[in-house]
């Protein structure tokens, strides 16, 4: 044999092992986070989690996320028109998992903005203007306070607002409930108890729609 | 048995020898690739400094095989030096014998954060440790033959 062929093989061989150790690897973790949605079902939809949607939906999209993600932003979008696609029989219940640095304070700007009434707007603000509040991987939650008054929500009440216990409360139960469903990375979402395990649009969407397809 | 010196084809020791450093420089590639792209283990600032030692000797190594040329340890070496010299003090912080106020640590990734260590007791960092020590040893070996 030539010396370049068994480099070449060499080289092959190893490129395969690793190609067959991550198809091997992905799938053990995809079966592990199914058993880890499964035995933390009851955790999933809290009382205080946010939802949108008919209660009457049989579809149910739980999404972990951080309003300091960029694919966060990208994502909270494609959700929507999954949604509109089908508003009837699709729920959205969005939960925290602030990873990014300083991303506590936002979220609880955005839940003090929900005693307001005025989540949803604050929340399409944040994204709308995440390249100038959070950038760097860092959020600058002291950035977000002079763009509040454009959803007309009351800057004095929500300042007062984020100072309560309660919502530091709230941000570390997701946070708790994230680590125990196994979300490392954001966004995490789940359809009716069931992990999203290989990442990107064209899976949620199908996740979507073989649940919808399952209970109507 | 035809001598080696004239078979261009001939696996003798000193090409075996710089094909298992090169190995090496593959298994550790493709694991830290593993680490970081499958398992997401984010990789600290002092990983991307063991990575820019490590990757480039896949492609200088495997110049060097074929044909076969020693030239290849004189550039080799110094990277597996550096790269050795970055993991030992990575391996000390790791151990928590540096301590780890000293690390250049950015990017939110602490270099002294314990990983699952895959052993038992083999740390990343260790790993690396070891990957380097072996390339180092076994190229101031062909070059010692090679010098002879």
């Amino acid at each position: 044999m030539k010396k370049q062929t068994v480099l070449l093989l060499a080289a092959v061989a190893m490129l395969l092992l690793f190609a067959g150790g991550a198809w091997w690897y992905q799938n053990w973790q995809a079966e592990k986070a199914s058993a880890l949605a499964r035995e933390n079902s009851p955790t999933l939809v809290p009382d205080h989690a946010i939802t949108l949607g008919p209660a009457s939906a049989r579809v149910t999209i739980v999404e972990f996320f951080d309003p300091a993600c960029e694919t966060c932003a990208v994502f909270h979008k494609h959700v929507h028109d999954l949604m509109a696609a089908d508003p009837q029989r699709i729920r959205l219940v969005l939960r925290y998992a602030p990873f990014h640095q300083g991303s506590r304070a936002v979220v609880k700007i955005l839940e003090a903005a929900r005693r307001q009434d005025k989540y949803w707007e604050t929340l399409e603000l944040l994204f709308a203007s995440q390249n100038h509040w959070a950038s760097h991987h860092k959020a600058k939650a002291e950035l977000v306070w002079p763009l509040l008054s454009q959803v007309g929500v009351d800057v004095e009440r929500l300042r007062a607002d984020t100072n309560d216990p309660a919502l530091s409360a709230l941000v570390r139960q997701d946070l708790l409930d994230a680590a125990k469903l196994g979300i490392r990375k954001t966004p995490g979402f789940l359809v009716n108890g069931k992990p999203l395990t290989s990442f990107g649009l064209p899976q949620l969407q199908q996740l979507v729609q073989s649940e919808i397809d399952a209970r109507y | 048995m035809t001598d080696p010196s004239v078979d261009a084809d001939a696996f003798d020791t000193n090409w075996l020898i710089l094909f298992g450093v090169w190995l090496m420089a593959c298994a550790a590639t493709l694991g830290s690739l593993f680490f970081s792209e499958v398992m997401d283990f984010p990789p600290c600032s002092l990983c991307w400094y063991q990575r820019i030692f490590m990757y480039p000797m896949v492609l200088v190594l495997g110049a060097g095989l074929v044909p076969f040329d020693g030239k290849a340890i004189r550039y080799a070496l110094p990277l597996a030096v550096g790269g050795w010299l970055t993991a030992f003090y990575h391996t000390l912080l790791y151990e928590g014998i540096i301590p780890e106020s000293a690390a250049p640590c950015s990017q939110g990734v602490s270099c002294s954060e314990d990983y699952s260590e895959l052993l038992g007791f083999l740390s990343i960092p260790l790993l690396s440790l070891l990957a380097f020590t072996a390339m180092v040893a076994a190229l101031l070996v062909l070059y010692k033959r090679l010098d002879k």
